[in-house]
């Protein structure tokens, strides 16, 4: 690449890094900013204060926002975990084998992916009440496995088509089990899909707020993206912008995290070397 | 170590193709057998079939006395080198040497001592902590090896193991392989496309057209008494030329001239109107560079030449001639079906390097008479083979083959032998 090339392809980056990121910087500055700072048309607080955290984290809201903080993560975790091993599985036959249905079975998920949460919700309230499962953990478990289920079929069963057969065959020569070859051969070479996988079905329960605003009453089982639409300012002139925006913050924390534990394992070309170069 | 009998093995896919058709195959306890064709002839799925990746649909598949056609692949004891070599990427060499022992929970010192052995046979001691995306083809095509060899398998089946390799390192690796059956003394099943592998390792070679063996003789045999165009045309390189020709008396009459036959193949050849004649390029020479003595058995024609190619210790020529249109179809026909695109009627002769025959001009060709063979275009028969002359040049092969491996045990190059304490490695 020429100089010019380069200063240009610089330029674009930029202007997108400063695009995507700017209203997360936003919400920062939100977070910082005193209750009185909020509409002051800057776009840095004149005073940074730790207001809004001791808010969320110790004051008034509190007890509003921390039991959210442990049901989000407590049935995000579980949702994922869930749906990882089950679409491992899902995925290893969709790849592998040849069975009848297999057409379908693909085609269902993306059907169900691209159905629009907002309609099965009120039966689905009903129904939750009539069997207990209202603001109950499972009660959000079970509707946020039909989110990321289809999505990571379709990403792991990628993962594993592009694993060679031949390594699998040669683990069957080698004396291996059908098990034995899945476990030992092509578990660890699907580990980046499955670390990718389970980050975006993550991201998916995470993210939720239909079914969280709905299907919970109570802090028993609500998530952080229907706890932070609870929020109430001091008095109801004024508004909880500041709380938000703290609250937003440390959400985004756990998420940022995940990405930069994973990012070394989910480097594509882990197969390199397994065939020819 | 184990013989491997294939009685009337049928391969059909769902759409009733059969990839394998009615093979049948002995392969001996011991022996180098080479399975080549053209691709699509069936080699490759026969190979699956006797390692049980690929299902039987009839037959049956015996290997060292037992049938085998309903085990699972890990029951049948046999080990493999795939042709991209299927290394395990997350494991380093050594636990990919090491995984058929770990499977057969082999204790910890055990399996060192084995795969040291393995590692140093294959030279491949200072990469055992490397990753295989680390190591070069040719030391992926080792690891490969290692693993095959460091178990006590009834055989190896090599599938095409060197054609990712580039042309130096295949020949060597070519070597290091036929060394290392001749010392281990196991029974090997090769699948190959490339001519060179099949006729330099194999102690016989099967040759598949479309699913069906055509013959099952030792490299010599193919090579001199091909049982038709197929196999005479598919072994030899450059290939064979095959000449249209008809029958005058005991002389036949080709675009090169006439060629006198003996009594017997007159004989065979008789009642036809066509016919083919198979003559290798090393049999013609440059008319002037022929003894004296060696001119009788022969006859003499003039042929312009194409085009000529210098390779220090050779010499090609190319001559173009005509021939009827059905016979420049068929030739055509045939040379696709071995993979290659012969777009005019040639003779490729082959003369001595300091011959100074120039292209563009008329020149003097000598052809040797005495080996040619004569097809019948129809059916592609050899109508001339000697049956008997066939045998004996197999019946050689074996007998060297025992030899030679009573010699490398004599010698204490094996590394097998009885239960585990069998490889007595590093004896090069």
């Amino acid at each position: 690449m020429s100089t010019k090339q380069k200063t240009w392809w610089w330029i674009g980056g930029i202007v997108i890094v400063v695009y995507c990121l700017f209203p997360i910087a936003w919400i920062l500055s939100l977070s910082f900013k005193t209750t009185a700072d909020l509409a002051n048309k800057q776009f840095l607080p004149s005073t940074w204060t730790w207001e809004n955290y001791s808010t969320i984290l110790t004051g008034t809201a509190s007890d509003l926002f921390l039991p959210a903080l442990r049901n989000s993560f407590g049935i995000c975790l579980i949702a994922t975990f869930i749906s990882c091993v089950l679409s491992m599985f899902a995925a290893y036959a969709i790849a592998r084998l040849d069975f009848p249905g297999k057409k379908l079975i693909l085609g269902t998920a993306l059907a169900v992916a691209i159905f629009p949460v907002i309609s099965i919700v009120t039966p689905l309230f009903n129904l939750w009440r009539q069997i207990g499962l209202y603001d109950t953990w499972p009660g959000l478990i079970i509707p946020y496995l039909s989110l990321t289920l289809p999505i990571s079929i379709w990403t792991m069963s990628a993962f594993f088509r592009e694993i060679p057969w031949e390594m699998e065959q040669a683990a069957q020569v080698d004396g291996a089990t059908t098990w034995q070859a899945f476990r030992k051969v092509i578990v660890p070479l699907a580990a980046p899909g499955v670390f990718t996988t389970a980050i975006i079905a993550f991201f998916i329960a995470w993210n939720d707020f239909a079914y969280g605003i709905s299907l919970t009453s109570t802090s028993r089982a609500r998530p952080v993206p229907a706890a932070l639409g609870l929020f109430s300012g001091a008095s109801q002139f004024q508004d909880p912008t500041g709380a938000i925006a703290a609250a937003a913050v440390i959400v985004t924390i756990p998420v940022v995290v995940l990405v930069l534990i994973f990012q070394r394992r989910i480097v594509a070309g882990l197969t390199n070397g397994a065939v020819k170069g | 170590m184990a013989s491997i009998e294939m009685r009337n093995i049928v391969k059909q896919y769902g759409d009733g193709y059969p990839a394998v058709n009615d093979v049948s195959l002995d392969i001996a306890d011991g022996e180098f057998m080479i399975l080549v064709g053209p691709s699509g002839c069936g080699k490759s799925t026969l190979l699956r079939m006797i390692v049980g990746l690929e299902d039987i649909t009839s037959g049956d598949m015996v290997i060292g006395g037992k049938r085998v056609n309903d085990l699972a692949p890990r029951e049948r004891n046999l080990s493999m080198v795939f042709q991209n070599y299927a290394l395990y990427p997350h494991m380093t060499v050594y636990e990919n040497i090491a995984f058929p022992l770990r499977l057969s929970k082999t204790p910890d010192d055990e399996v060192r001592r084995r795969v040291t052995e393995a590692s140093d046979v294959l030279e491949l001691k200072e990469h055992l902590e490397r990753k295989p995306a680390n190591l070069s083809g040719g030391q992926r095509q080792r690891v490969a090896m290692g693993r095959a060899i460091v178990r006590q398998a009834e055989a190896f089946l090599f599938d095409e193991p060197l054609s990712n390799l580039d042309a130096k390192l295949r020949g060597q690796m070519r070597t290091e392989i036929s060394r290392l059956q001749r010392r281990l003394g196991i029974t090997t099943v090769y699948v190959t496309h490339d001519q060179t592998e099949a006729m330099t390792l194999g102690d016989r070679v099967c040759v598949l057209r479309k699913g069906k063996i055509q013959q099952v003789a030792s490299p010599r045999e193919l090579y001199e008494q091909p049982v038709n165009l197929f196999v005479a045309g598919f072994i030899g390189s450059p290939p064979m030329n095959f000449l249209p020709a008809t029958l005058e008396g005991t002389t036949l009459s080709t675009p090169f001239g006439p060629i006198a036959l003996d009594e017997k193949r007159a004989a065979a050849v008789g009642g036809r109107d066509l016919l083919l004649v198979g003559i290798r390029p090393e049999y013609f020479e440059d008319a002037s560079l022929v003894d004296e003595a060696k001119r009788p058995v022969g006859s003499v024609f003039r042929a312009r030449v194409d085009v000529t190619e210098w390779l220090g210790d050779s010499q090609y020529a190319y001559i173009p001639y005509e021939a009827p249109e059905s016979i420049t179809a068929q030739l055509r026909d045939l040379s696709r079906e071995l993979d290659s695109e012969e777009l005019r009627t040639q003779a490729i002769v082959s003369i001595d390097s300091t011959s100074r025959i120039r292209e563009g001009r008329e020149a003097e060709f000598w052809l040797d008479s005495r080996k040619i063979h004569v097809f019948d275009p129809q059916t592609g028969e050899n109508l001339t083979r000697d049956a008997e002359a066939g045998a004996r040049l197999t019946q050689m092969a074996t007998e060297d083959r025992v030899d030679q491996v009573q010699h490398a045990q004599a010698t204490g190059q094996t590394v097998s032998g009885q239960g585990s304490g069998a490889h007595r490695a590093g004896a090069v």
